[in-house]
């Protein structure tokens, strides 16, 4: 297995791009991500994405995607892991540059979701959960959350206003981010006065719908140095997975596929979680990010949104989460939330993250998960010497 | 759901039919053929009471486009007296009124209509146990 590193990244804004179309979203952040790197040409594509079949009934989009960036011929293709997806792609990316098939490669994280009505986004993003034993008997993705967190609530004794500091932090951070779908703050009066989509898990509970593309690109340390002044190297990646059900798991509220991926993770950077300087974990809703933190061995089970109310998660805590907004306030374009992660990550290790700049981060870990548990791809970055 | 995908679950559906691992004695359900513990092939089948206790509960206020005529509506983890966790609609009940640990019993109901010209799709929801009536005075 050879070294890999990330000497380019690129980012489009999360939002509402109604003007533009999918492959176009796309090719913007992988010339980007090009630029950045200094390169023109590359050995292959990966393509985090879910839904593109189902909102813009496109699929395929490895050759599309890559022929309209000007990089026809090349070896490409989809990855697919639900909300997983753009980590799938990264790993997929950085699995073909370890092996030493390629050297340089980019791994592009899309989706366009706002293209479509409401309920159909939310009957396609039910497609991540047990299509013919949840899905199908009228429970919604955001309703599988709503039922991890009212059991939370029940057998740690937490109230839904304790969950207020995942959003009010994701907020305050993403008010710095430029690409962030949100600059507006939250205060606790509005988190609980926020309206009900299945309850208990209301609006500011939950991430938002958006549109958006994030592309890096990885090469071998030992090329990456060549092209690079400040490459960031890729210290692990690991996959772990779970039943799609949540009525299949050992414990609903705990999050092993969570914890099979950040042992392995650690295992292979040789550290532990105390060695980690900031944490993009995958906030979709503040009940996973107090199972992720729990999970990745920050808090002990049942105490996930202490840490949180205890301040301990911002920017100057304990564990910085959501240093740029996380899913809840940069936003979740499924596909692509996975890349932003890893972008993210890369923008405080070169010490490029401004206002949220954590002081001298030497380690980030960028964790994605797909449904709401089943598919988990934890990677830790390393910062340039 | 395309109708053949219903119809090969209408064991499962109809009378909550899952199957039961020699090796370990797990009651399994829905149906998978393989022990998630053992790893062996379990494909006994076994024929769940229906009876069962709210594990988790959530009122969906918003929902996928095939359910919106039914909001709002409750949706819940049962967990069977048997011992898995299913996931299921509640019924004939206010949500105001479901707590964890509510005992409920399955009933068959509607669970969505497939268009105007598509079939109607009936499976399991779970209402509270109807108190046992007092003896005739």
């Amino acid at each position: 297995m050879r070294d890999v590193s990330i000497i380019g990244v690129g980012q489009t804004e999360v939002g509402e791009h109604w003007d533009i179309s999918l492959r176009h979203l796309g090719l913007g952040a992988v010339r980007a991500a090009m630029a950045d790197a200094g390169v023109t040409h590359v050995d292959a594509l990966y393509v985090g994405n879910m839904l593109s079949g189902e909102i813009a009934g496109q699929e395929h989009l490895g050759a599309l995607i890559a022929d309209f960036s000007g990089l026809r011929g090349i070896e490409a293709m989809k990855v697919e892991a639900a909300c997983a997806s753009g980590a799938a792609a990264f790993r997929v990316a950085y699995l073909s540059v370890s092996s030493g098939v390629a050297d340089i490669v980019i791994a592009l994280g899309i989706e366009k979701m706002t293209d479509e009505w409401g309920s159909d986004v939310t009957a396609a993003l039910a497609l991540a959960a047990d299509g013919e034993y949840e899905a199908f008997l009228g429970v919604s993705f955001v309703g599988i959350n709503a039922l991890l967190m009212r059991r939370y609530m029940h057998e740690y004794n937490v109230r839904h206003i304790d969950f207020a500091p995942f959003s009010i932090t994701a907020h305050e951070n993403a008010m710095n981010n430029p690409y962030a779908r949100f600059h507006m703050p939250v205060t606790r009066d509005r988190f609980e006065r926020a309206r009900m989509i299945v309850d208990p898990v209301n609006l500011l509970d939950s991430s938002p719908v958006a549109d958006g593309a994030a592309a890096v690109v990885l090469a071998s340390t030992d090329v990456a140095k060549t092209l690079s002044a400040a490459p960031v190297r890729i210290v692990a990646s690991a996959v772990g997975t779970d039943a799609l059900a949540v009525h299949d798991r050992r414990d609903p509220l705990v999050l092993d596929g969570a914890v099979i991926s950040t042992c392995r993770a650690y295992e292979q950077a040789g550290i532990g979680p105390e060695d980690i300087d900031l944490f993009e974990l995958h906030d979709a809703f503040g009940i996973i990010a107090a199972l992720s933190l729990e999970a990745a061995g920050f808090a002990e089970k049942g105490r996930g949104v202490r840490l949180a109310m205890d301040g301990k998660i911002g920017i100057t805590g304990e564990i910085p989460i959501s240093t740029m907004g996380g899913l809840k306030a940069r936003g979740h374009p499924i596909g692509a939330t996975g890349i932003y992660q890893i972008v993210e990550v890369v923008q405080q290790l070169r010490g490029l993250a401004g206002k949220n700049q954590i002081p001298n981060a030497r380690l980030g870990m960028a964790q994605n998960i797909g449904g709401s548990g089943a598919t988990v791809i934890t990677h830790i970055l390393e910062a340039p010497e | 759901m395309p109708t053949p995908l219903y119809w090969q679950s209408r064991a499962s559906r109809y009378n909550l039919v899952g199957e039961i691992c020699e090796s370990c004695g797990a009651k399994l359900f829905p149906p998978r053929d393989i022990c998630p513990e053992c790893e062996v092939p379990a494909k006994t089948p076994f024929t769940f009471s229906g009876r069962g206790e709210v594990y988790s509960y959530a009122t969906a206020y918003h929902s996928p486009t095939s359910f919106k005529k039914y909001v709002p509506y409750v949706v819940a983890l049962v967990k069977l007296e048997e011992g898995p966790l299913i996931t299921a609609q509640l019924t004939d009940v206010d949500p105001e009124e479901v707590k964890i640990g509510l005992p409920v019993e399955m009933v068959t109901r509607k669970i969505q209509e497939t268009g105007d010209a598509g079939i109607i799709i009936y499976g399991y929801k779970f209402r509270p146990v109807l108190l046992a009536q007092s003896s005739p005075r």
